[in-house]
């Protein structure tokens, strides 16, 4: 487990059980099996896992939602379980599901959030920053995916936490409300903040996360800054250095003896090729010198490292969604 | 945008976090056209009803003197029990309690807001009742009005309990359906409007054992007789305590 300066959140050997539940014969199952995290003032820390990897649970552990089993958590320097109000004004949620009233409208009901504190943020400013003034005579009920996802951020922020919790912040979101909110985290981030948030895609993690920790299976697997876990080999602890190049030409071409020795070749449909490995850039001479030779222009050609999807595949062995 | 660390930063005081609870959730409900009707509409027709038919005739007073008190108790149980009941089913399925738990409100702000909008509710609603049935030739005991409003609102506070505690364990369909069918049944044959020596005998052995009974007998004593009847305010603090108990005993938040 990592160490930072000034966690607002540590996580250690968390267990939780749910249950009992009929579909187990009435016994309780395991969700969360000794999870441990830490995570940052300032920074973004990412639960990143499968649907019912047990991030939502361990969020919800965190925030005093739900009663942990075994393990320690500590929320700047207290136990959410036992917390008053004191520590709630201080960490602010967007839960998974919104939690918003459906035949509320956006601003008042941020207005009404916002009287739990005793210092808010400016309701305007914030309603103006997230976009929610186009939408805001619409009830909840009537709000898109995104938009409800913009209202429960804000709700999350208005208090204005030193902590934010997001579960699943992108879900629903278009490309442009998307930016918006990236953006908006970053900016917080970069304020101060501490934010831990969960996802299941990789690009949320890959664009946003100072630091990621992998779950699978109620437990952390790795974790590390999204450029750590790219470059080293949690299966073997090696460096990795491979890519994998696609090409589209004509099918069934007879290449591999240009390439160096280690690359796999592959044509998975026909006239849809990829070689991967330790791609160097003789290879790529190579290659496209035995294109020219023989006049052929690949209809599409892509370099691509390894993804977060990729180490999560080779972790677990399955794949993230 | 964002001012970290702000040297104010907090929780608003506890009052003021249950006030502004409690005003939202009032106004909530008083926007809520179907509550309206089961809060106002319905028991200012059973009044009527009681007033013009002969019912309740022969029972120590006036028509609209034994009605008023039972309407009364109608109007907590509409508002305490189905009211209140359906309101937070319907937020513990859209994770609006888990939500508002996690704000300085916490799940203990949350119920108290939620007693004080019934409580303004009801306060309401007795204006309303009260000024229909003055219309209507209704003429209370003056010194009633303490003890009948006590009485009032520990019936609410009983009722409340049982509508959190069949909300925190059922699917808010099973709510909406258990708290308007119970409404009903206690409003016809609980000993609510209709006094027990009104109903069929077998209704008559238990209805003085059920909070509907109880509330409208203890009401009816008040308000008509000027007496307080223990052994119905005993039940009624019965039924809060164990209501009470097993709604924070059973009361699931998600």
């Amino acid at each position: 487990m990592r160490s930072t300066d000034s966690p607002v959140l540590t996580i250690d050997g968390l267990i939780k059980d749910v249950g009992p539940l009929a579909s187990l014969d009435g016994k309780m199952l395991r969700v969360v099996s000794g999870l441990s995290m830490t995570a940052g003032r300032g920074q973004i820390t990412a639960l990143l896992g499968a649907n019912g990897a047990g991030k939502t649970t361990t969020l919800e552990c965190a925030q005093g939602l739900q009663k942990r089993t075994g393990g320690t958590i500590s929320l700047l320097g207290a136990d959410p379980d036992t917390a008053g109000a004191d520590l709630r004004s201080r960490v602010g949620v967007m839960l998974q599901d919104g939690g918003l009233p459906p035949s509320a409208r956006p601003i008042p009901l941020l207005r009404h959030v916002a009287g739990m504190y005793r210092d808010p943020m400016d309701v305007d400013a914030l309603v103006e920053r997230l976009g929610i003034a186009q939408f805001s005579r619409t009830s909840v009920r009537r709000l898109s995916g995104g938009q409800k996802q913009r209202v429960a951020l804000a709700a999350a922020l208005i208090g204005n936490p030193e902590v934010l919790f997001l579960d699943e912040p992108s879900a629903g979101l278009d490309p442009h409300s998307r930016q918006v909110v990236f953006d908006l985290i970053a900016e917080l981030r970069d304020a101060g903040m501490g934010i831990i948030l969960t996802t299941h895609l990789m690009d949320d993690a890959e664009r946003l996360a100072d630091y990621v920790y992998i779950i699978d299976g109620g437990h952390n697997v790795a974790e590390g800054t999204v450029a750590d876990l790219l470059r080293h080999d949690h299966s073997t602890d090696t460096a990795i250095t491979d890519r994998t190049l696609f090409f589209d030409a004509p099918p069934g071409l007879e290449f591999k003896d240009v390439l160096g020795a280690g690359l796999q070749v592959l044509e998975s449909r026909a006239g849809s090729y990829s070689i991967t490995g330790a791609l160097g850039p003789d290879d790529l001479a190579a290659l496209t010198a035995w294109w020219a030779a023989r006049n052929i222009m690949p209809a599409s050609l892509r370099l691509e490292a390894r993804s977060l999807e990729d180490v999560f595949l080779d972790i677990s062995g399955r794949d993230l969604r | 945008m964002s001012k970290l660390l702000s040297p104010n930063a907090g929780p608003a005081s506890l009052p003021r976090r249950i006030l502004q609870q409690g005003r939202y959730e009032t106004i909530t409900m008083l926007r809520n056209g179907e509550q309206l009707i089961l809060a106002v509409v319905l028991p200012l027709l059973a009044l009527a009803g009681l007033t013009v038919t002969p019912l309740l005739d022969g029972l120590g007073g006036p028509r609209v003197d034994v009605a008023t008190p039972g309407i009364l108790a109608l109007c907590a149980m509409s508002t305490a029990f189905t009211g209140q009941g359906i309101a937070t089913g319907f937020d513990r399925r859209y994770g609006v309690l888990r939500f508002l738990s996690t704000t300085p409100l916490g799940r203990g702000g949350l119920i108290a807001g939620k007693i004080l909008a019934v409580l303004v509710v009801l306060f309401l609603q007795v204006l309303v009742v009260g000024a229909v049935a003055g219309l209507l030739g209704w003429q209370p005991r003056p010194e009633a009005w303490l003890p009948g409003l006590g009485i009032l609102v520990l019936g609410a506070a009983s009722f409340t309990a049982l509508g959190l505690l069949v909300a925190g364990t059922v699917r808010p369909e099973a709510t909406l359906a258990i708290t308007n069918l119970l409404w009903i049944l206690l409003g016809a044959l609980g000993g609510i409007v209709v006094p027990a020596e009104r109903l069929p005998a077998v209704a008559q052995g238990i209805v003085h054992f059920l909070p509907s009974g109880a509330l409208g007998q203890a009401l009816r004593d008040a308000f008509l007789l000027g007496i307080v009847p223990f052994p119905a305010v005993l039940v009624l603090l019965l039924w809060t305590l164990l209501a009470g108990a097993a709604a924070i005993r059973w009361f699931k938040w998600n």
